[in-house]
């Protein structure tokens, strides 16, 4: 076991060390110019080039790198050049949102798709499987965008339970900015719940077919029983792995829905960092975005001791 | 251990239900949390800076005119009036030297009086920082303080947009307190009536009232006059998606949405009670800008078939829709404005494909590539792009679409060797040496010519402001002759309020001073 984490340790730090070269390099290739994006139109070649050598852009891109490597050992990662903050803080402001917005909506999605994952398999092939499986579909096709624009206009602009965006007053208290997550949580946990839905619906479908669960049915157990503890618990690996994977993927992915409800999270900022070019920021993210992947990726696996003990490392 | 997983499960449920419980709080018992007097102002984005200076975004102005002010600024009628001087400055029989005397009992942010060695300081950081003090310095010989409260400034030769330069929002000649000057700015302590209080990036800038704020005495007219800071706070919220800013004002959510999508105009309209529209006129002008210097349109009877091959309505149209949002008309000003003009207009809105084909091959147009470099940023930059290259092939031009984000887009054109023309728009402003940035020398487009020299000298030397008027019309004739840019012609704004809001007066940058809610 100890052996295994400390690969699995090693292979982090290999990862994260290949992310970092490769969010380097991609933000420099990539064409625009963060120095003419913060002087404006008035702004002269001159003006810019001056500029540059404040940021330090003006240096060759290996010497730049090194700079920020040298930073990065010391946990900095950078300053941005348009929030006037170091990257680290600027991350930390809005961790709390995209936390909050990611638990909050994986909770949704598993609320949502194990049980009817779990229904459609027991009725497989009948009325009730096909609808929901019709539901998955939908739910993997639907823009998420357009979608939280629909539940806006009913729930906010009509009804007026919600607030439309933002993440509440300065000095709102935690209670009152769950009521700003509620919309966009819904929006993700309902349109990712399509995943999980024929996720566990395909996984409880290899586990139904097992001799074991043919044995509890001839025990005399009851349907119930079967179903939810002999199949459900075997089933649960690969479940367990998309819901992890779905929470890594909101920490960063939920650009979109962030953006439409003006949620002050990770991935509006970094949207908003690569649209006007600022270097420090969008690396400094994506590294710690990679950082989380990974670092979930393996309380995943480690999960899998917990749900399934046949499992050993 | 499934039990203590169910058990798990168990909190985890009990928990949503408290999160979901406190969520459903319906809106009327949260606003109970509100402060009456803070206003909430939806606007467009993020911030590039909160140094006035540093950027000439409109978005800047918006926000920190609150906290900074001019010595000098703009009336109702875009006439000059003193805000931190006393009044008009006095001006040397040469026109070169302005002395200016700074009112008294002026309070900075800091609780201290402004100073005249304060007023120094700023106007020589402007100098080195915005853009739009650096292309003033090279007129400025010497810039110091008299006294506590008098100021010096010496041209070197006669220069009438001194005063409107000092008095723009937009990369504002702000006055600081001068221990608060740094590179980039960390304190913001002006003297406007709202102070810097916060920044959370993505979420708000929160202005709060200064107490101290010295007001002048005079009724309030444009972005001057008596200012009272009737909101306790002024909270200048980036929501970034204009589909999101319809909403929220539809709901009460904002008082004041800035910059929403035209098409939203109906649903503002039928929501009576919710949300008023407001329509600012003559917000600003779409510009193409040809570069001058490199490629295919260096040559300027190629540029004058291209002119004549353009109908600057139809991109209007195409750009804008309704025919409430734009006016398609070959005067730079608007009429009515002392910068009114005519001349020109025989060249402008033509759309006459043959007599641009036969302009085009007596230029020696041997069907090089027109590359037109715009971006979606804003929808109608690029829905006139595409009215724009129908119109070229339509003359027998070959073009070439090349859409980009902003960022590549500001970055290219600052290379010659990349584009021939590109598009951009501005906000409309009264001084013509405002903008767009091509009258003056060195911006993208490389425009330089004796023409433009001759005309643009005759009307910055002219301190009357009677006289400059016709000397505009000299320079716009030569915009037309010598076609560096095209200005397409004025859009209007759509913005939003809600009824609540008192006060609100539509202008280029929205200002929030003698504004509050009904109660």
């Amino acid at each position: 076991m100890i052996r295994y984490m400390l690969s699995r340790l090693m292979g982090m730090l290999v990862v994260i060390a290949l992310v970092a070269v490769i969010v380097f390099v991609l933000t420099r290739a990539a064409s625009g110019d963060p120095i003419s994006v913060l002087l404006g139109d008035q702004a002269t070649a001159e003006d810019i080039v001056s500029a540059q050598k404040i940021y330090g852009l003006d240096k060759p891109l290996p010497v730049q790198f090194g700079y920020w490597l040298k930073e990065l050992s010391h946990g900095n990662l950078g300053q941005s050049i348009f929030l006037q903050r170091p990257v680290t803080q600027a991350l930390w402001e809005r961790a709390e949102p995209t936390t909050l917005l990611a638990l909050m909506a994986v909770f949704i999605a598993a609320a949502i798709g194990v049980p009817c994952g779990i229904v459609s398999a027991v009725f497989r092939g009948k009325l009730i499987d096909q609808l929901l499986t019709g539901f998955a579909m939908l739910g993997a096709s639907i823009p998420s965008f357009w979608f939280g624009l629909v539940l806006m206009q009913i729930f906010a602009v009509s009804l007026g339970w919600f607030p439309v965006s933002g993440y509440g007053d300065p000095g709102a208290t935690l209670s009152e900015r769950f009521h700003y997550l509620v919309l966009p949580s819904v929006v993700l946990g309902v349109l990712n719940s399509a995943l999980i839905i024929r996720f566990t619906r395909a996984s409880m479908l290899d586990v139904l077919g097992e001799d074991y669960v043919r044995t509890a049915r001839a025990k005399g157990l009851s349907e119930q029983v079967v179903v939810l503890k002999h199949a459900l618990r075997n089933a649960l690996v690969p479940i367990v792995t998309v819901l992890g994977l779905t929470v890594a993927l909101m920490i960063g992915g939920a650009v979109v829905t962030e953006t439409v409800f003006g949620l002050p999270g990770i991935g509006n900022l970094v949207v908003s960092a690569v649209l006007r070019r600022d270097y420090p920021v969008i690396q400094g993210a994506l590294l710690v975005i990679a950082m989380i992947y990974v670092v979930i990726n393996f309380l995943t696996d480690l999960l899998y001791i917990v749900v399934d003990p046949r499992v050993k490392y | 251990m499934m039990q203590k997983f169910l058990l798990n499960r168990r909190h985890a449920v009990a928990l949503a239900l408290v999160m979901g419980g406190s969520a459903m709080l319906p809106m009327a018992a949260q606003g109970q949390a509100l402060s009456k007097s803070a206003l909430n102002l939806a606007m467009i984005a993020e911030p590039s800076t909160l140094d006035p200076m540093a950027s000439t975004a409109d978005l800047v102005a918006t926000i920190m005119q609150h906290v900074y002010e001019p010595l000098y600024t703009f009336d109702a009628n875009w006439k000059m009036i003193p805000m931190l001087a006393e009044g008009l400055p006095k001006v040397s029989a040469d026109g070169k030297r302005y002395s200016i005397t700074l009112r008294k009992g002026v309070m900075l942010h800091n609780g201290r009086e402004l100073h005249a060695d304060d007023v120094v300081a700023s106007l020589k950081r402007w100098m080195e920082v915005s853009p739009r003090g650096k292309a003033l310095s090279k007129e400025v010989v010497d810039l110091s303080a008299s006294g506590a409260s008098g100021i010096e400034i010496t041209l070197r030769a006669p220069y009438a947009p001194l005063l409107p330069q000092l008095a723009l929002p937009s990369g504002m000649a702000a006055i600081m307190a001068k221990e608060s000057i740094a590179m980039p700015l960390k304190e913001f302590v002006g003297t406007g009536p709202y102070k810097f209080k916060e920044r959370r990036p993505d979420q708000y800038v929160l202005l709060t009232r200064f107490d101290q704020y010295s007001a002048r005495k005079e009724a309030a007219s444009g972005y001057g006059g008596k200012k009272v800071a009737i909101a306790d706070e002024l909270r200048f919220i980036p929501v970034p998606n204009a589909n999101t800013r319809v909403e929220g004002s539809l709901a009460g959510q904002y008082h004041f949405a800035d910059l929403l999508p035209t098409e939203a105009l109906g649903r503002l309209e039928k929501a009576t009670g919710k949300t008023v529209p407001i329509l600012t006129p003559s917000f600003g002008f779409p510009y193409f800008v040809f570069n001058t210097k490199e490629g295919v349109m260096a040559s300027l009877p190629v540029r004058k078939a291209v002119q004549t091959s353009f109908g600057e309505g139809e991109m209007l149209a195409a750009g804008f829709g309704d025919t409430r949002f734009f006016t398609a008309e070959p005067n730079h000003f608007p009429k009515g404005t002392p910068f009114y003009s005519a001349a020109g207009a025989a060249l402008y809105n033509e759309r006459d494909a043959n007599k641009a084909k036969t302009q085009a091959a007596t230029a020696g147009y041997k069907g090089e590539t027109i590359r037109i470099l715009t971006s979606r940023q804003y929808d109608f930059h690029y829905n006139m792009a595409l009215i724009m290259a129908e119109q070229l092939k339509r003359a027998g031009f070959k073009a070439e679409l090349n859409v980009v984000d902003w960022a590549t887009l500001v970055q290219r054109r600052n290379d010659s060797k990349l584009w021939d023309i590109y598009i951009t728009h501005s906000g409309q402003f009264p001084e013509p040496m405002l903008s767009p940035p091509q009258l003056g020398e060195g911006a993208p487009g490389w425009w330089s010519s004796p023409a433009k020299q001759a005309t643009l000298a005759a009307l910055n030397q002219e301190t009357n402001p009677a006289k400059r008027g016709a000397l505009w019309g000299a320079v716009q004739q030569v915009v037309y002759d010598e076609v560096p840019y095209i200005n397409v012609g004025k859009f209007n704004s759509l913005s939003a309020k809600s009824p609540a809001l008192q006060g609100y007066l539509p202008s280029t940058w929205p200002f929030f001073w003698n504004t509050g809610l009904k109660n």
